[in-house]
């Protein structure tokens, strides 16, 4: 079912929308980025078309509802535990295609590795999704090429804005959600959608990665250029990983809290063992490492790759290192390396 | 003809004395330090027209055109009101050149338009204090630096604004990852330390310099709302008692600090040494001489300072005193 609506009756279905669901979608945080005077755009709770952010790619990922950068599990006395209370109420998180592919791979990761965890189980029951329409491909976007461009299906409704002509046009795909359009008086009219087709950053992926390549050169520019910071893993739709906290109280060390933090395969800290090993040092085997996760390693488990191609660890590296242009250099590698191994034969 | 000049009135109109007889030097003020490039092309036009086909970049990011014929002085000021019009200078009277030269080129480090330390736009700030000082014949020295880098160097002036931030945390987005601790010690003082996962930041020993929001990776640190300043006074190169700046307050606003500047102008009205030397005494001895106590009644005025600054109730100064010893320790 498709309608057009104005924006004022596009909110009016929010606000009908909002007495069952909270609405997480991108907003514009004035100031709150990086720098002086600089906005942020990351995902927050709404309840107006105005207050989401439509024009920009949010520089952090949906995934901050799914997977909290910081959670308390439970807490502890000396006997006893209990579970941290959660939210209850539903939520429509808003996003875009490449990173509707990415609560795929991040429901794959939680759900389907071999068992489910509790904590994402909970909050993934509660969540549906409203689909932004992407029109036109930002600075480092590569979605076409990790063929997560377009989305058919899996929302509750689509959303793409006309500012121009103050127009909403909406693909819906829920009867109920479709009856409050019609409530709200929208027409009905054949509604795709909008999708890019192309982007000006293209990457290959390589089908097979030889063992050479894990030796190849290629990665100690990274172990010069990277600082570690670990940003990109933090903006990343599809980074999953997270770390474990004990806290004991300060003013009652019997008593406490267990947290889940978000954590980065590039920071300090990630591969350190007990005794003080350290599986990997530098900076250019933590790329190593990240970059296969994402484009190969992932994928021999579940058969897709990992990276969506939203391209947001290139838009915040503060080192202008481009992802994108590492999986093309691991793909000449690849295809070096097949070369080599395949001459050596010959011989 | 024999020349007869009034030096006196050419240098209050912002041309140089020069040891060599019967030339002088424009000297373009820049206040904050930015100018569009045709200003820039004006003075490189002026400087081969009338100069000698130099141009001597000072310190205090002005710009001076030396080896200039005296009596073109009138042609000259005519050829660089363009550049007055750019860079939104006072002025007296159009196409006769500055109205005063006194008090100096108000000077800005890049700040936050190019540095990603800078907690606030300097040269704006910069050129509102220029227009609200300028022209003054009394000899001034006001530089503002983005952060407590103090890439300006502001505390060799007499007025010295240092931005500041202050940073915000929200533990929900805090993963450890400590980063802000270790850049904070190393770029800056050490003020964060980790609690339980969490961090803590010394309210004391933090300066506001904005390196945690910097460095943190999930904006878990952002910088405040409100840009804040720090004001150090009366530091001043020279023969006597060079010295560094002292702080005065932390957290200061806008406001405040151009009410501040304002009342001092009013002090050293009140209180220069009517017999100083071409009308020239820095404003530190003219403090050395009335007390720190009637300097401060002065200067804080109907300043309604906002809620979060804090001020040093003394202010000492040091430096050497030549006019006292010489000796090498
Ligand atoms: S990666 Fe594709 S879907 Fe995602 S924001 Fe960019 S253009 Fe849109
Ligand atoms: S964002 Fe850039 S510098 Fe930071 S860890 Fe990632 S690749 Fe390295
Ligand atoms: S003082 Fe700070 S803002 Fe100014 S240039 Fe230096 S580091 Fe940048
Ligand atoms: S603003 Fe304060 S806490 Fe942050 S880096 Fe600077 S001194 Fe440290
Ligand atoms: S840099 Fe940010 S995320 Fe890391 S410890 Fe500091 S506040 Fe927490």
């Amino acid at each position: 079912m498709g309608y057009v609506l104005s924006k004022e009756a596009f909110d009016e279905v929010l606000g009908k929308l909002s007495e069952d669901f909270l609405l997480y979608s991108p907003v514009r945080k004035i100031g709150e980025g990086c720098y002086t005077d600089v906005d942020v755009v990351r995902y927050d709770f709404v309840k107006s078309l105005d207050e989401i952010e439509l024009e920009a790619k949010s520089n952090y990922a949906f995934k901050e509802l799914l997977t909290p950068l910081s959670q308390t599990l439970f807490f502890f006395t000396e006997n006893e535990t209990k579970e941290a209370d959660s939210d209850t109420r539903d939520v429509i998180i808003f996003l875009r295609s490449c990173d509707m592919h990415a609560v795929k791979r991040l429901d794959a990761i939680y759900l389907e590795n071999k068992f489910a965890d509790p904590f994402y189980e909970r909050v993934r029951k509660r969540v549906k999704f409203a689909l932004i329409g992407c029109g036109h491909s930002f600075e480092n976007c590569f979605c076409v090429s990790m063929k997560s461009n377009v989305t058919t299906d899996g929302y509750l409704f689509s959303l793409d804005f006309d500012r121009d002509a103050g127009q909403v046009s909406c693909d819906v795909k829920d009867e109920d959600i479709a009856k409050l359009f019609e409530e709200a008086g929208a027409s009905a009219a054949d509604v795709v959608p909008s999708s890019v087709t192309e982007n000006d950053t293209k990457v290959t992926v390589p089908d097979v990665v030889p063992n050479a390549v894990y030796k190849d050169k290629l990665w100690d520019e990274y172990t010069a250029r990277c600082i570690k910071c670990g940003r990109c893993n933090f903006v990343c739709p599809t980074c999953t990983c997270y770390t474990m906290q004990d806290i004991f109280y300060t003013d009652n060390g019997r008593v406490g809290e267990r947290r889940r933090v978000g954590s980065s395969c590039m920071v300090d800290g990630y591969t350190n063992v007990a005794g003080g090993g350290e599986y990997r040092r530098t900076n250019g085997e933590r790329m190593r490492f990240k970059t296969l996760h994402k484009i190969y390693d992932f994928s021999k488990r579940f058969g897709y790759d990992m990276c969506v191609g939203c391209g947001r660890c290139d838009d915040v590296c503060p080192e202008y290192i481009s992802f994108a242009n590492i999986i093309n250099k691991v793909n000449a590698a690849a295809k070096a390396a097949a070369a080599g191994e395949g001459g050596a034969q010959h011989d | 003809m024999s020349k007869d000049i009034n030096t006196k009135v050419l240098k209050k109109n912002a041309f140089r004395y020069s040891k060599v007889r019967g030339e002088t030097a424009s000297r373009i003020r820049i206040p904050g330090g930015v100018i569009n490039a045709q200003s820039m092309a004006k003075i490189a036009e002026v400087a081969e027209k009338f100069g000698d086909g130099t141009i001597f970049l000072t310190n205090r990011q002005g710009v001076e055109i030396p080896g200039i014929a005296m009596e073109d002085i009138p042609e000259v000021n005519k050829a660089i009101q363009s550049i007055i019009d750019d860079s939104g200078v006072n002025q007296a009277e159009r196409d006769k050149g500055y109205p005063a030269a006194g008090t100096r080129n108000v000077v800005a480090c890049p700040g936050k338009r190019l540095c990603p330390f800078g907690c606030f736009d300097t040269t704006d700030f910069a050129r509102k204090m220029d227009k609200m000082v300028f022209p003054n014949n009394l000899h001034v020295k006001i530089a503002f630096t983005g952060c407590s880098n103090d890439c300006a160097k502001v505390r060799m002036d007499d007025f010295g604004i240092i931005g500041m931030t202050e940073p915000q945390y929200d533990p929900s987005r805090c993963v450890s990852c400590e980063q802000c601790i270790k850049y904070c010690r190393i770029r800056s003082v050490g003020a964060l330390s980790l609690v339980n996962g969490k961090v803590v930041r010394d309210t004391n020993l933090c300066i506001g310099c904005g390196v945690c929001v910097a460095y943190c990776p999930t904006r878990a640190w952002t910088r405040s709302k409100e840009h804040y300043f720090r004001l150090v006074l009366l530091g001043r190169t020279g023969k006597k008692n060079p010295r560094l700046a002292e702080d005065f307050i932390k957290w200061a606003d806008e406001q405040s600090i151009l009410d501040i500047v304002k009342n001092a102008y009013a002090y050293v009205e009140e209180y220069i040494d009517p017999n100083a030397l071409e009308g020239k005494e820095h404003i530190g001895y003219i403090v050395d001489r009335t007390g720190f106590d009637e300097f401060l009644k002065w200067i804080m005025r109907d300043v309604k300072l906002n809620e979060k600054a804090e001020v040093a109730s003394r202010v000492y100064w040091s430096g050497k005193h030549y006019d006292r010893s010489n000796e090498l320790k």
